[in-house]
């Protein structure tokens, strides 16, 4: 391709280790596989039913986070049932069979997939980067070209490091403004799965741009990128730039001196260029929104903290409502909170907890409301304890977990019983998300942590105020 | 995976929008090692009550749908999970196509690469779909076209090679394969480049 190019255009032609022909898609080259127990043990089992080998055991890392135990009993890991320990065995064994390094439980390197990668230095400006998850997308935050895959792809990258892909179109938002105190990067993406639906990103890979992404950390780039899946694109990129290589210099598997001066060189060159095209331009202003809820059972269906829940526009609508127990034209502001849970890839990383710990220091959390804080990997955990948050979360009456997807999604034992309701940081609040018949309320950190001192969905300003 | 050329079939219409892949299959049938007996989990908390009792006002539980091998779903069907439980519990269900104006990426890549047919057709013809559950209807791959009842046709895309994939019932690992002395080439490149510092594939550190 001449002429000027997309962030997205420019990761292509450097992946494309076959171009596309009339009867095939092209073959892409992955520079980085994720792996983890739920979506690889039938991968491997293809690999072993047709005898082939991992071809780059060297560029493939796994990690267990999703049928993890949090909690452990006596010492040990508290497993859900026999199942769950046993989708752990078969990873560690497929792992030491073809020689590919896996973070266990208990090892320091050990977290959420999406928190582990950037933490190592794994996930870097340019590369292809692939996950059976869907929410392999946050890597994106770092100008990387990541998404999620089945666990048949799953198998393809195993056996041939390589995809076929269809190119996926490009489209822009651009995101204008300033977010207003006590408004962060899960309001934001949350403000525009709500004006833009959760199928805008079909069929596209999304790049924020504008001056509200740039003013970004790189953790609440990885929030923002986390959910472009919920707006239905499999991938969101944010373009590097000098916050991109400061978050990355010195870190596990980044080259140091000379030769991460080199690649920021070549990093450099990534973001679109001037005058490049993109398929589809939407743009948002940042100051317009406020903390954002859920209110329904997608992304979409959400509302400022201080609105009254919308009336339903259609069947959808009114049944998420019945779903939830929720009126229409009343605010979901005082609306119990049985549970409030601190976690998940989107929001466990060490900034989120700080902000938490903000909002809880010196109070205690609302007897009627559990809060959980589950943070994203070992290394956050650690930091957090280095600075004191773990007391700070367990005197405000937190339980303080080991790290893994937990309360996120349904399978390893920390879940709601039918009709609770949680305010939760995760990404989904489909039904039965976080366990058959639970209600979810996506939130920010500080709104959960707010609404777990009120005991109730609350707004998170007047407690960052003083 | 078996070739699909035609699927002649009852059609069951589950007409709401967005369903995602934590309703097609919740997260807690996702704790197994192999593929087999998901069927059984499909749909599992809207096909059965708290108490494990079937829903007889579901559609999948109403008698004409048995063995109906055509679902008719609302729009971005199989958002959400990349989980590939979810065609697999579909097709392990007796599922050989889905039908809706608008199918999520990911679940739609899974689909093909499990004999599922991923049928996108516009909204009008989707609407009489929508509008005559149990129709019996027909399915042609290679010619991408689903017979509407009532008469007519509606025409649908698939990428040629997820076309060939169907009709042939060879997969994409096949054809990765065959493509190893490309991958090895383009590999060599990229590591002499990634020297230079460049911001392709380098190789890992
Ligand atoms: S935290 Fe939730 S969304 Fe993220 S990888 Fe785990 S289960 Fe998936």
């Amino acid at each position: 391709m001449t002429g000027p190019r997309t962030l997205f255009d420019k990761i292509w032609d450097a992946h494309e280790a076959v171009p596309a022909g009339p009867d095939h898609p092209a073959v892409i080259y992955v520079d980085t596989h994720l792996i983890h127990e739920v979506t690889s043990p039938q991968a491997f089992a293809l690999l072993g039913e047709r005898g082939l080998p991992v071809r780059r055991p060297d560029r493939t890392w796994a990690t267990v986070d999703h049928s993890i135990p949090t909690r452990f009993v006596e010492g040990r890991p508290a497993f859900l049932n026999r199942a769950t320990r046993n989708q752990v065995a078969t990873l560690e064994r497929n792992c030491e069979a073809h020689g590919i390094p896996i973070f266990r439980m208990g090892d320091p390197g050990q977290g959420i997939v999406h928190v582990i990668g950037p933490e190592l230095g794994l996930t870097q400006p340019g590369r292809t980067i692939v996950c059976g998850d869907s929410h392999t997308s946050t890597h994106g935050a770092f100008g990387a070209w990541a998404f999620g895959i089945g666990t048949t792809e799953v198998a393809q990258v195993l056996a041939t490091q390589c995809l076929l892909q269809e190119r996926p179109r490009t489209l822009s938002i651009e995101v204008s403004g300033t977010l207003a105190p006590g408004v962060s990067a899960k309001d934001l993406i949350l403000g525009i799965i709500r004006r833009f639906g959760v199928d805008a990103g079909r069929g596209y890979v999304i790049e924020y741009r504008g001056g509200a992404v740039e003013a970004l950390g790189m953790e609440a780039r990885m929030t923002l990128c986390n959910m472009s899946i919920e707006a239905g694109a499999r991938a969101g990129l944010v373009a590097p730039d000098e916050t991109t290589f400061e978050y990355l210099e010195g870190r596990e598997n980044v080259p140091s001196g000379e030769g991460f001066r080199d690649l920021v060189a070549g990093w450099r060159k990534l973001p679109s260029d001037e005058g490049a095209v993109f398929d589809r331009s939407l743009s948002f202003d940042a100051g317009s929104i406020e903390p954002m809820v859920t209110w329904g059972t997608n992304p979409a269906m959400s509302c400022g903290v201080s609105e009254a829940v919308p009336a339903p526009s259609d069947p959808e609508e009114r049944a998420a409502l019945e779903y939830m127990g929720l009126e229409a034209g009343r605010p979901l502001l005082g609306r119990p909170a049985d549970v409030v849970f601190i976690g998940s890839c989107t929001n466990a990383r060490i900034s989120d907890l700080r902000a938490a710990a903000r909002v809880l220091a010196g109070r205690k959390t609302n007897p009627r409301t559990r809060l959980l804080v589950v943070p994203g990997s070992a290394k956050v955990r650690r930091q957090a304890e280095a600075e004191g948050l773990d007391e700070v979360f367990r005197s405000a009456g937190a339980e303080w977990r080991a790290p893994g997807c937990s309360m996120c999604i349904a399978m390893n034992g920390d879940r709601l019983s039918p009709q609770e309701l949680a305010v939760s940081t995760s990404n989904r609040n489909f039904q039965g998300r976080q366990g058959p018949g639970g209600r979810t309320v996506l939130a920010s950190p500080v709104t959960a942590a707010a609404s777990a001192l009120a005991g109730a969905v609350a707004d998170p300003r007047p407690f960052l105020s003083n | 995976m078996e070739p699909v050329v035609r699927i002649a079939s009852r059609t069951v219409v589950l007409a709401a929008d967005n369903v995602d892949t934590d309703q097609i299959i919740p997260a807690r049938f996702l704790t197994g090692t192999s593929r087999e007996g998901l069927g059984a989990s499909l749909f599992a908390d809207w096909r059965r009550d708290g108490a494990g009792n079937l829903r007889p006002e579901f559609p999948l539980n109403q008698p004409e749908a048995d063995g109906a091998r055509i679902l008719v779903a609302g729009a971005n069907f199989g958002c959400g999970s990349s989980r590939e439980h979810a065609p697999w519990a579909l097709t392990d269900y007796g599922f050989a196509a889905v039908v809706s104006p608008s199918i999520a990426d990911i679940f739609k890549g899974n689909a093909v690469r499990n004999g599922l047919v991923p049928v996108e057709i516009e909204s009008q013809a989707h609407q009489r779909l929508l509008s005559r559950p149990g129709a019996e209807i027909v399915i042609a791959v290679e010619a991408g076209t689903v017979s509407l009842p009532g008469g007519g046709t509606a025409r649908f895309e698939l990428p040629p090679f997820a076309r060939r994939c169907l009709l042939t019932g060879r997969g994409p690992l096949d054809f990765l394969l065959e493509q190893g002395p490309a991958i090895s080439r383009y590999e060599r490149e990229m590591s002499e480049v990634a020297g230079r510092g460049s911001s392709g594939a380098a190789d890992p550190s």
